[in-house]
């Protein structure tokens, strides 16, 4: 039934069971999902307020564009393939296959923890040539952004290691099929939200 | 499957099953048992607040003859009690108290999606009181800033708590947050996908359309604070200028440079309107409830009820900036906020009609959930009209830094949805306890509570109309401010220190009854809603039994013409109902009241 039809609905005059099972107007998923959904919205809350903050204050005086480092592209693209491998754990999970599962699944993982560390590579690289975190706003927000997307996959990773463990331990396809789906929306989100922080360092 | 309810399914009962007395008590991850903790810490932290507003009322009001406080320390218990109350206790009293008791339960489930979340919710919740807490006992005192913590004095060196405090609070709010979103990832999922069967939404209790509400305003709203939140602290740890000017501070220019102060305010009060509201809604959720049970009347105009709460929600998300025409702003942004506040206060006074409407021609039992309730209209009411006042940039603009602000959000936001808290802990003690409470005592409580805040908040619109600056730690003597409203100062004081006193009445109560009240039964008020209607009182985990209930009817069928008794439960089918051939019918008791 549609939101609007639900909201419009005079409860004084319906009597008796409404609906099957389901209650009326809870969404077919797990409940995992529907949370997961949510905490997807208030993150892209979070980074939202952080891209308002940066677009104002790059427009005051003392704001000295950041040449971003070229290695981003290539940390883009290792983040691309953990998306990918998580994509491919999915879809062979959902076809209740095992072969490939454990080598892509881990794989995600590992090329999402390659990219962690290639940002660090770039903080290294900054600091060692003088663009420190308060040098200039700047650099403060290309800190503060790839800091706050690392401590985000940081978070899908411990995640993504407990059923890891599972799946090392042997669990079969269905038995883990949600989390691999979960993990696998929280990467695409993650990418997603990486693209557009990337766009917007570089567009200074 | 969406519906899977949580301890059908034996496994999944038996993890969290308690085993001993510390999985019962502390490690719980049984709602109710959460909803306690949660709710007595918030209690806790709440009269620490209570007892530093009666120092500062102290040192107002009888300046000469106290030496409590210097003015460091009325700073830092102004930010402290500004703090504590709307964040630490009131949002977490109300969402984390009352929502984690009554959704499930209203809801008929067993228990919130995710039981161990909740869990750590609580327990997270209680680490960011411990951080707040400790800034009490660090060099420097707590920070002294302000609620509103706006740099760049937050860190300055005139500023009590410029170093540690500051960093405490912010990595308290911090803490918070986390906590509350895994509490309210909680609330609206169970909300949404643990309904029992028949509870379509448009059936649910307003309580639970409030806390529903207010819980997506605070996962929306809250991010706003942890944003600013952590870039004062790189501002404060790292030496960042997000926000931080170029300022010199005692001669020596600091090492920032060009940050936006006004980006803070912005940022905060982007989070901060909407907390008015997250505050607000559940209250107005909970009266709802308090007032259609006492009146024996369905609450009056239930959907434009719920319409009303989502609207608020909506709108309260493009009002802030009238936290800040003093901060300066184009003409036109002023205006267009003036505009939204002003259309807020209709779907908001729509409440306060239909709230006054359903106890038009109720069968009224005036017990003391009900006086809290019926005060609550009045106080409302009163700080609805001054918001109204305040919400035009012109007679903002010479009220902003005087004590008709204090009124008036005290009026609003502190003792409106502090009434409907007592209103609510009266009401449901019942089935929390099971044993009443003694209603002389609270019926005392109400009654030097509702006229003693009005001898303290009444007069201080009169001395925001003379002038009198809030904030000040004394007010000295001015050309402007006549010697009298000293004399009215001093009678604020008297009045708050009778009404903090008049609190331990509360607890006596809530104590004492818990061995000495009389046996409650499972539904002493007659209330249709879910939660009346467990097999056990108070509710065991797991709260149903064997069997989930089913839901024929929504959550307000009082005095229904031709009804046996003057209200049906929830999980009543239509088959069961009394027909009005068997029953004697009640003139007074005509269709009108029925329907809506």
């Amino acid at each position: 039934m549609s939101l609007f039809k639900q909201l419009t609905e005079k409860p004084w005059e319906r009597k008796g069971v409404i609906g099957g099972l389901n209650p009326e107007g809870a969404f077919e998923s797990p409940p995992e999902r529907v949370a997961l959904g949510f905490f997807l919205t208030i993150a892209s809350v979070i980074f939202s307020m952080f891209g308002v903050s940066y677009v104002i204050r790059m427009s005051l005086p003392d704001w000295e564009p950041l040449a971003e480092p070229a290695q981003l592209w290539l940390n883009t693209g290792l983040l691309a393939i953990s998306s990918v491998l998580f994509q491919w754990a999915r879809n062979t999970a959902n076809a209740g296959k095992q072969k490939n599962l454990m080598a892509a699944f881990i794989g995600g993982g590992v090329f999402a923890l390659l990219f962690i560390a290639g940002q660090m590579l770039i903080w290294k690289d900054l600091q060692a040539s003088g663009f420190y975190v308060a040098s200039n706003p700047a650099n403060s927000f290309f800190y503060l952004l790839t800091g706050l997307h690392i401590a985000h996959l940081l978070g899908g990773l411990w995640v993504w290691s407990k059923s890891s463990i599972r799946l090392l331990s042997g669990s079969k396809p269905e038995d883990v099929r949600l989390s691999i789906e979960l993990c696998t929306l929280y990467w695409h989100f993650l990418l997603i939200v990486w693209l557009v922080i990337f766009a917007i360092l570089s567009n200074t | 499957m969406a519906y899977v309810p949580l301890a059908d399914q034996d496994s999944e009962m038996e993890m969290h099953h308690p085993h001993s007395w510390v999985t019962k008590y502390v490690w719980s991850q049984d709602h109710k048992v959460i909803a306690i903790q949660y709710g007595g810490l918030a209690i806790a932290v709440g009269v620490v607040a209570l007892v530093l507003s009666l120092l500062m009322r102290m040192q107002l009001g009888f300046p000469e003859t106290f030496d409590l406080i210097d003015p460091s320390s009325y700073y830092q218990s102004v930010t402290m009690h500004g703090m504590i109350m709307v964040v630490y206790m009131l949002t977490a009293l109300l969402l984390g108290g009352f929502g984690n008791y009554l959704i499930p339960l209203m809801c008929g489930a067993r228990d919130m999606v995710f039981p161990f979340l909740n869990m750590l919710s609580v327990w997270v919740y209680a680490l960011s009181v411990i951080i707040l807490m400790s800034s009490f006992f660090v060099s420097g005192g707590p920070t002294g800033a302000g609620w509103t913590l706006y740099p760049p004095q937050t860190s300055m060196a005139g500023t009590p708590g410029h170093d540690m405090g500051i960093v405490l609070m912010l990595l308290s709010l911090a803490v918070f947050i986390v906590a509350f979103t895994m509490g309210g990832l909680n609330y609206v999922t169970t909300i949404l996908q643990y309904r029992c069967r028949g509870l379509t939404m448009m059936r649910l209790p307003l309580t639970v359309w409030g806390i529903f509400i207010a819980t997506i305003l605070g996962l929306f709203a809250f991010p706003a604070l942890l944003v600013s939140a952590i870039m004062m602290l790189f501002d404060i740890l790292l030496g960042t200028s997000f926000f931080m000017p170029a300022v010199i501070e005692s001669g020596t220019p600091l090492d920032h440079n060009g940050g936006s102060p006004i980006l803070f305010q912005h940022l905060f009060w982007f989070f901060g309107h909407p907390e008015v509201y997250i505050v607000a809604l559940p209250a107005f959720g909970l009266v709802s409830d308090v007032l259609s049970t006492h009146a024996r009347k369905n609450i009056f105009g239930y959907r434009m009820m719920v319409w009303a709460i989502i609207a608020i929600g909506g709108l309260s998300f493009v009002v802030w900036a009238h936290h800040m025409y003093v901060s300066g702003m184009h003409p036109y942004f002023g205006f267009f906020f003036a505009t939204t506040t002003l259309i807020i206060a209709v779907p908001t006074a729509l409440k306060v009609y239909n709230w006054v409407l359903t106890l038009w021609e109720g069968d009224i039992r005036l017990n003391a959930p009900m006086y809290f309730a019926i005060g609550f209209i009045f106080t409302f009411i009163h700080g609805g009209l001054t918001g109204l006042f305040l919400g035009n940039v012109v007679i903002d603009l010479p009220l902003s830094d005087t004590y008709f602000v204090v009124a008036h959000f005290h009026m609003v936001m502190g003792v409106s949805p502090v009434l409907v808290i007592f209103a609510a802990l009266y009401h449901w003690y019942p089935k929390v306890t099971g044993r009443m409470f003694h209603e002389g005592m609270a019926k005392a409580h109400f009654w030097i509570t509702f006229l003693g805040t009005y001898a303290i908040y009444l007069p201080m619109h009169y001395l925001g109309f003379l002038g009198v600056p809030r904030r000040y730690y004394a007010m000295g003597s001015t050309d402007f401010i006549p010697e009298s409203a000293q004399d009215l100062n001093a009678a604020i004081t008297i009045a708050a220190l009778i009404v903090g006193a008049a609190q331990i009445l509360f607890f006596i109560n809530i104590f004492w009854s818990l061995r000495n009240g009389k046996k409650a039964g499972p539904n002493p008020w007659g209330s249709a809603s879910l939660e009346w209607q467990t097999p056990d009182t108070p509710p065991k985990h797991g709260n149903w039994g064997d069997e989930l209930p089913t839901v024929y009817r929504w959550a307000y069928d009082y005095s229904v013409p031709g009804a046996h008794e003057d209200f049906i439960p929830q999980n009543v089918p239509e088959s069961v109902e009394p027909t009005a051939d068997e029953q004697h019918f009640d003139p007074d008791h005509d269709a009108s009241k029925a329907d809506t």
